[in-house]
């Protein structure tokens, strides 16, 4: 019987990360419902990007006090982590404070004290960041696109927060013989007090429970993620990997376009020809993006990295003015309809079934679009290399080459060009004319 | 004045059997916007003044199709590009010099791949070479300790990470640069790129012009300098709307041609 414990903690942590395994395979299989896109270049610089933005959090603290917080909140969330290692070796092998029979007294004390100085920062920081969030009503917290369950979600994480760093000092506190050792209890020691009226059972108790809470706790954390705006705690390293390399100004330029542009400008190609062999099996190429199927995979590996934190949004010209636009909404509406794809390929056995919506329409209408002034904003502000206007501009140019159907002035502006060259109704014979007037 | 402005073409060097030192890419603003043509003026008296030996493609010159691309029409764009590399490439250019960021970025940036491979500068960056080479001097004079700031253009600054060019210019000009409480890489932009230019805005509460003017204003400029045709439009329609007509917008050329009175 002296085994079920350690039976009970395999079977709770091999289902945890069970779970967590499938939801990575769902992950992964989504995000890859993307095109394909070439990002095997520059390795060196790409892994110098991850380190900064997603290791070193450099854009973060570009706004001090969030970046502040946000720092400590990530030092004391991967630092308190080793704790963990700790924890799932006692309840495996049925240990008590494993690291007191493998480390000298002093370092042990020394690990679990700073431990705990950082729990009592994390959790400062977190309730400062409720307060802004739910006291001084931050106004990018408080958007059209946060109601429901992504502001439930910004909050829920923050009282796991809450409720997992006290969960663990209050187990250190509840600890006799590690409280009984002086050593690392730095702030446990002033909560001990509090249970002192307690018999060593019921003491021996609440540890237990603080325990097993905790470390329950984290394996649903860790399951929560994947419906949640904190896969990016996992995710932005991949993304700011994969992030973008080029002068922001600069836009792809669309191949399918470059090879019929070529075609058509190149004297020598008979356009009555019989096509090249094999031409015939292709599907013709579907310019910009309808729905998510028609992004890249790293557009849909950046919908699930968003953190929804709005700084994108806050500094975009277009909301600032009222416009319906949020780069964050772009962001959120493309990871909610891919997840509908994802259910929908569950639902089917694998294979998706016209649902008759789409990206565009049935939740980025065009409206939203064609208020971008693709001023890079966005994609400045963003603190793991999400790059919002790189879809809008996939978007723009589905409805313009696939559905002609851009405002009339912009129609204009395009027949001007194709005609005379400029974007006003100017002969290019007069471009010169300036010189003598 | 317009007399003495020097603007050979291209095809007129090739006549000649000559290369010129750089090419002048006016770009459709500079070209057939009156307000913008005074930028291109002002530029030209400054190659004038330092010898610079460049050239216009005049009516060989057509829409480097920036706004098309923006907008979506990816086809119209490289239709664009791919005439004006052909142009540019008969030609052998080499470097290229423009007064426009839009142009500026797409051809340093987008050009490149359909075949299209220059050394790119924007006007702020190639005076700024004239200026550390001796060829040209600027005076300070007229705007000696006057209050100016710069207003970003995105497809300059955020775009393509040129904020410094410009701002040199204005220092040596002996005026006070002040600079917005978005300025750099968080400047606001005027509300004319991505085609915006050639459209009304979306329904909102604000022109976002309006509200990079107020952002200036706040810092109370005596001059609001520009880098790119639009944004200076933008900011003169800006303080216009605020009646503040007597803040003058310029482009950074303008300042230093007037400055030596061109
Ligand atoms: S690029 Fe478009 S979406 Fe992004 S900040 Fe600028 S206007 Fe907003
Ligand atoms: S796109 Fe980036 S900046 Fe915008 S909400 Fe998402 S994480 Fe934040």
């Amino acid at each position: 019987m002296t085994y079920l414990p350690n039976i009970i903690f395999a079977i709770i942590l091999i289902s945890g990360i069970g779970f967590f395994t499938k939801n990575v395979k769902k992950l992964r299989r989504n995000i890859l419902l993307g095109h394909d896109v070439d990002v095997s270049d520059n390795k060196s610089q790409r892994w110098k990007n991850m380190a900064k933005i997603a290791l070193g959090q450099t854009k973060m603290v570009r706004r001090p006090i969030s970046g502040f917080l946000h720092v400590i909140v990530y030092i004391g969330f991967i630092i308190i982590n080793i704790e963990v290692l700790e924890i799932v070796i006692d309840g495996l092998i049925g240990t008590h404070r494993i690291g007191l029979k493998l480390l000298p007294t002093s370092i042990y004390g020394f690990l679990i004290g700073s431990f705990e100085v950082l729990a009592v920062l994390v959790l400062v920081a977190v309730i400062i960041f409720w307060l802004r969030r739910n006291v001084l009503k931050i106004a990018r917290f408080w958007k059209n696109e946060m109601k429901g369950w992504p502001k439930s979600d910004a909050d829920i994480i923050l009282y796991f927060e809450i409720v997992l760093m006290g969960l663990f000092l209050v187990m250190n506190a509840t600890d006799s013989s590690f409280q009984a050792m002086q050593s690392g209890n730095v702030i446990s020691q002033f909560i001990a007090p509090w249970f002192s009226g307690l018999s060593e059972a019921s003491l021996h108790l609440v540890e237990r429970s603080a325990w097993w809470i905790h470390i329950i706790g984290i394996l649903v954390f860790l399951n929560y993620l994947y419906f949640s705006k904190h896969l990016h705690i996992l995710l932005a390293f991949p993304n700011t990997y994969y992030g973008g390399l080029k002068p922001q100004g600069q836009f792809n330029n669309l191949e399918a376009v470059t090879n019929e542009v070529k075609m058509m400008m190149d004297p020598n190609i008979d356009p009555f020809a019989a096509a090249p062999e094999g031409a015939e099996d292709e599907v013709p190429a579907k310019f910009g993006a309808s729905d998510v199927q028609d992004l890249n995979w790293v557009q849909l590996l950046s919908a699930y990295t968003c953190t929804e934190c709005g700084r994108c949004t806050s500094d975009c010209p277009a909301n600032q003015t009222g416009k319906k636009l949020s780069p964050r909404k772009i962001m959120m509406d493309t990871r909610d309809r891919l997840e509908e794809v994802g259910k929908n390929i569950d639902h089917n056995k694998g294979e998706f079934k016209d649902d008759g919506k789409q990206l565009l329409g049935d939740y980025i209408t065009n409206e939203e679009l064609w208020a971008c002034t693709s001023c890079n904003a966005c994609v400045e502000a963003c603190p793991v290399s999400i790059n919002p206007l790189s879809i809008i501009t996939e978007m723009r140019r589905y409805l313009v080459m696939e559905k002609s159907d851009a405002p009339t002035e912009l129609n204009n502006m395009m027949t001007n060009i194709e005609n005379n060259g400029a974007p006003w109704p100017y002969n290019q014979m007069d471009r010169l004319n300036w010189k003598n007037e | 004045m317009s007399e003495s402005l020097k603007v050979p073409t291209m095809a007129e060097f090739m006549a000649q059997g000559k290369q010129p030192e750089v090419l002048f890419w006016v770009g459709c603003a500079g070209s057939f916007d009156d307000r913008a043509k005074k930028i291109t003026k002002a530029f030209v008296k400054l190659l004038n003044k330092a010898n610079v030996e460049f050239a216009v493609l005049g009516t060989e010159e057509s829409c480097t199709g920036d706004p098309a691309k923006r907008a979506g029409n990816e086809f119209l764009f490289q239709m664009q590009a791919v005439t004006n590399i052909e142009v540019l490439n008969a030609y052998e250019v080499k470097k290229i010099v423009t007064a426009c960021p839009h142009c500026f970025n797409t051809i340093k940036n987008e050009y490149p791949e359909l075949g299209g491979k220059y050394e790119v500068m924007h006007h702020t960056q190639f005076l700024k070479t004239l200026l550390d080479e001796g060829r040209l001097t600027i005076e300070g004079g007229k705007y000696k300790g006057k209050r100016i700031t710069f207003h970003d253009p995105c497809y300059l600054g955020r775009a393509n990470s040129v904020y410094e060019a410009p701002r040199e210019l204005i220092v040596k000009l002996e005026a006070e640069l002040i600079e917005m409480k978005n300025c750099k890489r968080n400047g606001l932009c005027c509300g004319a790129g991505g085609a915006q230019m050639f459209k009304d805005a979306e329904p909102g509460n604000k022109e976002v012009n309006i509200e990079r003017t107020e952002q200036a204003l706040e810092i109370k400029p005596e001059i609001v300098a520009a880098g790119c045709p639009f944004c200076n439009t933008m900011m003169t329609d800006g303080m216009k709307a605020k009646e503040k007509e007597d803040i003058e917008v310029m482009d950074i050329a303008e300042l230093i041609a007037n400055a030596q009175d061109l």
